[in-house]
């Protein structure tokens, strides 16, 4: 069953490689068909359509072999978590899609989904076992709203990013250009801490430590990526593997802190390439693939995107998430970092709303709004999961 | 028209002014504590080291010295040679001392009384159902009890030898 | 209330920007060209329209969105600090949070003990920040929800020309049959479920009002919610207490008057079986066995009334229950929760007596920990007496061996011990893994035989009388949201002036979704499609890049 549930998703994450494809045929491939003049400028667009809702059937598939297999439902780690993340944002796109039609917004949205699930495969796949706070079919309830909410919430995203590339001047260096440069950075350094941890797992590197941690007592350490920080008071195990530059102090994690670096530079590295080969910023090379696209359409989505997925964020992450914690905690709420998060991303949203019906920040501020929520969504999830440990850590 | 709308914005804004006065009084100022100076005192009965029953209701006419502790709390074990030198000295004039302790074994309870050469009632709470009806936090806590049943003082922290006579003082009846 | 009457005859009050009734803009906004800004149907917000009193002033601060756009920003900055570090609530509760902040986080985290984040969530000004945001949310809803409820019940059919020409959404076009336009625009209109309002010959198409409450009622459900929040802090509402009990124990349910307590038959803890087949490779990743599941057998006694508390008063089994993580034990309006255990604390050590000399040993003591005996009479002589006893034993800043506490973690005894051989008895000094002979050498020793341990639960004892608020806010609060986010109010004005067919849509989101309506609608009527202004401006930007 486990083999058959991984195998699912591998074909559901190369529909969504299809899906990327088709909707960048459907959206580039536009004047080769006027010149044969037959072929229908929607039908790729269709395919694409297609594509991802046969991608989403399949990741239920995986999501439901895996829940008969492991007999929780599986959003109880970081891989679980993070690959249903992918697979809503791909149910996010279906609706959306089937509302506007919009073939740009597949060709943002399919590689974003790719990504999420690729980032979701770095983590420890194995079926954990759930402590007794985590039984509980809240635990279901709870969480699938909350991915269904976020996944909604980030197709605001990939419509806000499409309004900025479609609308900024890219000939000129100002603070847009460059925040937006930034975002598209960002994404490549997710890129890069995919390529280069999958690189480094498939030769079986490892690198092992001797430290000193935080509680002055000698522990291991073992490290996926050769080593550019060292652990506190390290003594490298390892033999034929480069030695650190420096150690880090005993306080932060240094294997984390190394990957985080290596994530960096090779997404410095992409970005560089990207630069060189293009020849202008990321942003001005993809604006004249976006040339068709309504500003105002775009923008409508995007705040339809997250008037949709507002309301179920609300309800999964606050409301549910209550529920649950008077329930498994004694307490509705306890402003452990998760929950606070959840309420900053709560709070974020509504001030969103608020600007935008009140004070008519649309357009290019509402767009700049959605990308930032989006970093807060993530933020909350990998930041605060990983680093800011709390009730809500999960074991890794 | 205008006089109308003043009144209605007024009134609303004093509700929740006053609202959240309350809700900020309640939660950073007002005493929470269960055993309050002027409430009346909960009735108990507990059994001494001697076997002897002890309710509170029965002393009724005298003053009611409760003073809760531990063997295990320094402060407790400093004031109890005091609370021993002034209770023979008070016992005549209708002030009585019922020191509980908290929850600790007999033989602990005891050997200390012995060694210390107590002879004040005292009492083992077993199960912390007195403790538990006082809300007694921090050890040691005094409870001082006029004749009527009425609590005139909640303290807690150690006392000194000054403070006891004082707090006898404040309990003996006829004053 | 002074009002100024508009050409159509409808009083309006002073400051509206758009007659409530005809739409015509008010002069000064009259001859602009922009599209009119319809938010709140252009009514007069009476709080900026008099602000001459102090009360009216405090009024309009917190009636303003941008203000309360500044509290949530602030809230939320100030929730965002308070996860920098972990709050006093999480840190170790032995450790002293004065030092702990400092050790842990260097002069980054001495600053942030040293400004209070550690308990950023209780602070005053936190909790000021969340009051003000609940009066900005009260204020704001009460200063718009009346004029907009009058505005669009007073709304007439036929609209001001100037008001059509400015909304986003509009259009003229020559048609040969109006009436003949009019009613298959209608009937089509009525299709998609639009109430259709006529008067004069002109139409007004309306759908999704009700959305327009949406904000309204979730802001109504926050605020029973907030309600909710601050009515814990009155007293008797809540209840917040920690029990731990030992197997075979029974304790008074704290909070509860002395009227409850409880017992603990047994404590159980499973484990996950290392050899599982689904979830072996995580628990080896994991590095060590993982807890499946924890239970205390609850037994839940009422004491009888006798007018006292203490040791008088008969216990009553009411109930008894398995409680467990996610599966609390209820009773009158109480919930025991469980939360924490410990295993395997002391409960009884045994020991013998045993001749030094020959390693002959002479009977056996088993001694209780919570209620060890002063004497224990071994026969033929021997006799063992416990002179003192330290539960938690720790030699104190004068040198005196002295108790922690109460509970038996490190217990160290004081014997004397009694024989035919020594009359006068011999001291000794046992603990765990210690025995010492203070005055002398003995020629007798107590020698440990066996130890009995049991489990302690950790209860949480919770009473809640918030939670009917909380759960009627929260439920109110997300049928409003739902409300006012996945409905749209619609309405099309279709309106014949001088001959032409003017048609205009405003809708307070998803224009697309209402030009779809309106092409919908007027398909076959000859009438042609009206432009959207917005995107027609864009498009000649665009051209002119």
């Amino acid at each position: 069953m486990a083999t058959i549930s991984g195998n699912l998703l591998y074909i559901a994450f190369f529909l969504y490689l299809g899906a990327t494809i088709a909707f960048t045929v459907s959206i580039t491939g536009k004047k080769w068909r006027n010149k044969q003049g037959e072929v229908s400028g929607n039908r790729w667009g269709t395919f694409g359509f297609l594509f991802s809702i046969l991608g989403s059937l399949f990741s239920i598939g995986y999501f439901v072999t895996r829940w008969m297999h492991s007999g929780h439902a599986p959003v109880s780690n970081m891989f679980e978590y993070m690959t249903f993340l992918g697979i809503a944002i791909g149910f996010a796109f279906v609706i959306i899609y089937a509302i506007y039609r919009l073939d740009y917004l597949g060709l943002f949205t399919m590689p974003i989904v790719m990504l999420v699930i690729a980032y979701a495969s770095m983590f420890p796949g194995e079926v954990a076992p759930l402590i007794p706070a985590l039984q509980s079919h809240w635990l279901t309830i709870h969480v699938i709203t909350v991915a269904l909410g976020q996944g909604i919430l980030s197709i605001g995203m990939a419509a806000g990013l499409i309004y900025l590339i479609r609308t900024l001047d890219f000939t000129k260096a100002n603070k847009q250009t460059r925040a937006l440069e930034f975002v598209m950075y960002c994404l490549l350094s997710l890129v890069g801490f995919i390529v280069i941890g999958s690189a480094f797992d498939a030769m079986d590197y490892e690198a092992k430590f001797t430290f000193i941690n935080e509680n002055g007592l000698e522990a291991e350490m073992n490290y996926t990526l050769p080593p550019l920080v060292g652990p506190n008071e390290g003594q490298l195990l390892t033999e034929g593997v480069i030695a650190p530059f420096f150690n880090a102090p005993a306080l932060i994690v240094a294997n984390d802190l190394n990957t985080v670096i290596w994530s960096m530079l090779t997404g410095l590295a992409l970005y560089w390439v990207l630069r060189l080969v293009l020849r202008k910023r990321i942003g001005g090379a993809i604006q004249p693939i976006l040339k068709g696209v309504s500003p105002q359409a775009v923008d409508e989505v995007s705040y339809r995107a997250i008037a949709i997925g507002f309301p179920v964020f609300a309800l999964g992450g606050l409301v549910f998430a209550m529920i649950w914690a008077q329930i498994a905690w004694t307490r509705f709420w306890g402003w452990d970092p998760k929950e606070v998060w959840a309420l900053i991303t709560f709070l974020f949203y509504a001030a969103y709303l608020h600007l935008r019906l009140s004070k008519g920040w649309q357009g290019e501020k509402s767009a700049w709004l959605c990308v930032i929520g989006f970093g807060i969504i993530i933020f909350n999830l990998v930041f605060v999961n990983l680093v800011i440990a709390g009730l809500h850590s999960y074991a890794l | 028209m205008k006089q109308k709308r003043l009144i209605v914005r007024s009134s609303i804004l004093v509700v929740i002014g006053i609202a959240l006065a309350y809700t900020f009084y309640a939660n950073f100022i007002a005493d929470h504590s269960v055993a309050q100076a002027g409430d009346y005192s909960i009735n108990f009965v507990l059994n001494d080291l001697e076997g002897e029953r002890i309710e509170l209701e029965g002393m009724k006419g005298k003053g009611v010295f409760l003073n809760f502790w531990g063997t295990y709390c320094p402060p407790c074990v400093k004031e109890m040679p005091i609370m021993e030198e002034l209770y023979t000295e008070y016992k005549d004039q209708g002030v009585e001392i019922v020191a509980i302790n908290a929850n600790e074994t007999e033989l602990q309870v005891e050997n200390f009384a012995n060694r210390l050469g107590l002879t004040f009632p005292i009492a083992i709470d077993k199960g912390r159902n007195v403790i538990d009806a006082y809300g007694i936090k921090p050890l040691p806590t005094t409870i001082l009890i006029d004749e009527h049943g009425v609590i005139v003082r909640v303290f807690s922290g150690g006392m000194t030898e000054q403070m006891v006579r004082d707090f006898m003082e404040e309990i003996k009846p006829g004053t | 209330m002074s009002k100024f009457t508009c050409e159509c005859g409808h009083k309006n009050p002073r400051g509206t920007f758009v007659c409530e009734s005809c739409g015509k803009p008010v002069e000064g906004n009259e001859q602009k060209e922009q599209l009119l800004d319809m938010k709140y149907e252009g009514v007069a917000r009476r709080s900026q329209t008099y602000t001459t009193t102090f009360i009216d002033k405090i009024w309009m601060f917190f009636s303003s969105v941008k203000v309360g756009i500044w509290i949530i920003v602030v809230t939320l900055v100030a929730s965002a600090i308070g996860t920098i570090y972990p709050q006093e609530m999480y840190i170790p509760p032995t450790v002293n949070p004065a030092n702990h902040y400092a050790d842990e986080y260097g002069l980054m985290g001495q600053l942030y003990y040293q400004l209070g984040f550690h308990n950023l969530y209780s602070s005053w000004w936190y909790m000021l920040l969340i009051a003000a945001l609940g009066v900005s949310i009260f204020i704001a809803s009460v200063d718009r929800f009346f004029p907009l409820y009058r505005a669009l019940k007073t709304q007439r059919v036929t609209r001001h020309e100037n008001f059509l020409k400015r909304q986003r959404v509009y259009g003229t076009s020559a048609v040969d049959d109006i009436d003949r336009s009019f009613d298959l625009a209608k009937e089509k209109l009525k299709e998609k479920k639009y109430n259709i309002s006529e008067e004069n010959g002109n139409i007004v198409a309306e759908k999704g009002r009700f959305a327009r409450w949406g904000p309204y009622i979730n802001h109504i459900g926050l605020i029973i919610f907030l309600i909710g929040c601050m009515l814990r802090y009155f007293p008797g509402m809540y209840v917040d207490e920690h029990m731990w009990i030992r197997e075979g124990e029974t304790t008074v349910v704290p909070s509860t008057g002395g009227k409850y307590h409880v017992g603990n038959e047994e404590f159980l803890i499973e484990l996950y079986d290392e050899d599982d087949e689904v979830f072996k490779e995580a628990m080896q990743r994991a590095g060590g066995p993982v807890v499946k599941t924890y239970q205390t057998d609850a037994v839940l006694y009422e004491r009888e009334d006798t007018g006292a508390v203490g040791s008088e008063g008969e216990l009553i089994e009411v109930d008894r229950k398995k409680i467990r993580v996610n599966d609390p034990m209820k009773f009158d309006s109480f919930a025991l929760y469980q939360v924490d255990y410990k295993l395997h604390e002391l409960n009884t050590m045994s020991f013998t007596l045993e001749n030094k000399e020959t390693s002959e040993t002479f009977g056996r003591v088993d001694i209780d920990l919570f209620n060890p005996r002063s004497v224990y009479d071994l026969g033929n002589g021997y006799r063992i007496e416990i002179r003192e006893y330290f539960p938690d034993y720790f030699m104190n800043s004068s040198n005196i061996p002295t108790t922690r506490s109460q509970i038996p973690d490190n217990p160290v005894f004081i014997f004397e011990m009694y024989t035919p051989e020594t009359p006068e008895g011999e001291v000794s000094f046992v603990g765990i893994r210690t025995n010492l002979e203070p005055v002398g050498e003995n020629n007798y020793k107590m020698t440990f035989v066996d130890v009995e341990t049991k489990h302690v639960t950790a209860l949480i004892v919770r009473k809640d009388h918030t939670l009917p608020f909380l759960i009627i806010g929260g439920i109110i609060f997300m049928i409003g949201l739902v409300q006012g986010s996945y409905w749209a109010h619609r309405r099309i004005w279709l309106q014949r002036i001088d001959g032409k067919v003017w048609v205009a849509g405003h809708t307070n989101k998803n224009y697309l979704a209402l030009r779809k309506d309106i092409e919908f609608a007027i398909a076959d009527t000859g009438i042609s499609t009206p432009i959207d202004q917005v995107e027609e401006e864009e498009i000649t930007k665009d051209k002119n890049n």
